[in-house]
């Protein structure tokens, strides 16, 4: 009955740019990070386990909040907004 | 850019808006540089508008069709455990007649188009579909404009309004604020849930377009300093749920499970049964308070609204903070320009008059509010959870003495808090916003 997060995103209209607008600074941080909280308190699942803790980035469902700008407890992501016109349209806010 | 502007306005949100409105009126030349495809495409908030401040920019809002979802008349407060709950409501006529639209909730994506387009008709350019990416200064220091992700895409400018709102790495990027720490923000998420005008009369007991707000604390942030709100739009509901952002990294929760179990609470279940998810969206909620409001204004720039982190958690305000504070900068801005003197001195009107008005005037009240729930996470799991636990053996009948049911009541409260302690958090409590 719950809805999963990837039903959530489907519902928003998103302009994805072919070029990322977040940014791993250096994947091995990632790996040896303990409690990656990217995973847990992106809204958007934007940041998923991979195979050997590496983290990767799934910037298409961005929902553009700026957590992870200021909760990478290693800084170790580059943010910034997508293009202009890119990223998430709300449809009604 | 070749052209040149006496302000440009960063961000067409509630305070871009109202200061381009302003200053447009006044015939300073404005430019207004927002990143969404539209005005209000990246903008999202609970969903309660002010008419008040909203008619200190346009007194005839209502003639120009502002987009209206439902005019509050009742407003609710709920107390809830995992499986119950407390409901306190206060509905009145007058918010239905002389008052009306005291609070009405909107859309943001279509509110903020519209607001834009009353200034584009007062004539300020409104400029989509870019993001500001640097400030530019000259040789002194001063802001004299402003640089785009468009090609070409400096503009100057007399003095910059900086309106982009909480999350605004320009301003972090340009040191006019500290980037903000994860206990100075709640995250929320938000999802519009749409469902038959009709059946939102019924659920809620409305009608005539009229509506209710709900503000939620409880054990639905599991023990996280945070809140959920439920507001009732024409034809669907606004449901958020948020939390400190430090306290979602420290308990590793995710927002949009928070957002599904909140779904199926007892209490909120039956109130969006059979509704059908339209967006989801996430936002941050300025949580700093008055002890992080930056330096408002200096040579050539002024701050705004949520990106000078002006916003009342406790009476879920922000919008309209947002519209008197872009309504005084632009005011202060006027002055401005008949001296033709942009230096910090000559903005430093703006920091008067913010002062003067209820706006600094409750961000002061309300400093500590913020940091009481933080240091005080009781409100958030054990509080509701004996208030719910006391109402439950009192209500249920069973033979036993009302007497034994008290003591009952008291055994339980005192396994989670002494008495002392729970005195200790009301009176921090009463401190925190008297």
């Amino acid at each position: 009955m719950s809805m999963k997060i990837e039903d959530k995103l489907f519902l928003d209209r998103f302009k994805v740019d072919e070029e990322s607008h977040l940014r791993i600074i250096d994947g091995n941080k990632c790996v040896r990070c303990k409690d990656k909280p990217c995973l847990n308190f992106c809204p958007a699942y934007v940041y998923r386990l991979e195979d050997e803790d590496r983290v990767s980035i799934h910037h298409e469902g961005c929902l553009e909040c700026g957590s992870c700008r200021i909760a990478c407890t290693e800084m170790n992501i580059e943010w910034r907004f997508p293009r202009g016109g890119y990223g998430i349209s709300h449809k009604f806010g | 850019m070749k052209e040149t502007f006496d302000v440009v306005v960063v961000g067409a949100g509630p305070a871009g808006i109202a200061a381009a409105c302003t200053l447009a009126d006044a015939g300073v030349k404005t430019i207004v540089i927002d990143r969404g495809e539209y005005a209000g495409a990246k903008n999202v908030s609970g969903g309660v508008l002010y008419g008040h401040d909203l008619a200190q920019i346009l007194p005839d809002y209502q003639e120009r069709k502002c987009p209206v979802e439902r005019n509050i008349v009742e407003t609710r407060l709920w107390l809830l455990s995992r499986e119950a709950g407390y409901s306190l409501g206060y509905r009145d006529k007058i918010f239905g007649e002389e008052r009306k639209y005291n609070g009405f909730t909107v859309g943001r994506a279509r509110f903020d188009r519209w607001f834009a387009e009353q200034a584009r008709q007062k004539g300020a350019l409104i400029v989509h579909s870019t993001v500001v990416t640097d400030l530019l200064r000259d040789e002194q220091g001063r802001i004299v404009g402003v640089a785009t992700d468009r090609p070409d895409g400096e503009v100057r400018a007399k003095v910059v309004l900086l309106a982009d709102g909480v999350n605004s790495p320009l301003a972090a990027k340009t040191s006019f604020r500290v980037e903000m720490k994860p206990e100075e923000v709640a995250l929320a998420v938000k999802e519009i849930i749409e469902l038959p005008a009709e059946t939102i009369d019924q659920r809620f007991g409305v009608s005539d377009g009229n509506g209710i707000t709900t503000e939620i604390i409880g054990e639905i942030t599991e023990g996280m300093d945070g809140i959920a709100v439920i507001y009732t739009n024409r034809e669907s509901l606004s449901i958020s749920v948020g939390a400190n952002l430090a306290d979602f990294i420290e308990r590793q929760i995710k927002p949009y499970e928070l957002m599904e179990k909140f779904k199926e609470h007892p209490m909120v279940a039956p109130l969006i049964a059979d509704g059908k998810s339209l967006e989801y969206t996430a936002h941050w909620l300025v949580e700093g308070g008055y002890n992080t409001i930056p330096r408002l204004y200096g040579d050539g720039y002024l701050i705004t609204g949520d990106s000078a982190m002006l916003f009342n958690a406790l009476h879920r305000e922000g919008n309209n903070l947002a519209m008197a504070s872009g309504k005084m900068a632009a005011e202060t801005i006027i002055d401005a320009v008949k001296k033709n003197d942009f230096s910090g001195d000559a903005l430093a009107g703006y920091g008067r008059r913010l002062s003067d008005s209820y706006v600094m005037k409750d961000m002061k009240k309300y400093r500590n509010f913020g940091s009481f729930r933080y240091h005080n996470k009781e409100i958030f799991g054990p509080l509701p959870r004996l208030a719910s636990a006391a109402a439950r053996e009192m209500l249920t009948v069973n033979g036993v003495p009302k007497k034994q049911k008290q003591k009952i009541i008291m055994a339980e409260i005192r396994k989670e808090m002494s008495l002392r302690q729970m005195a200790r958090l009301l009176w921090r409590g009463w401190r925190a916003v008297k």
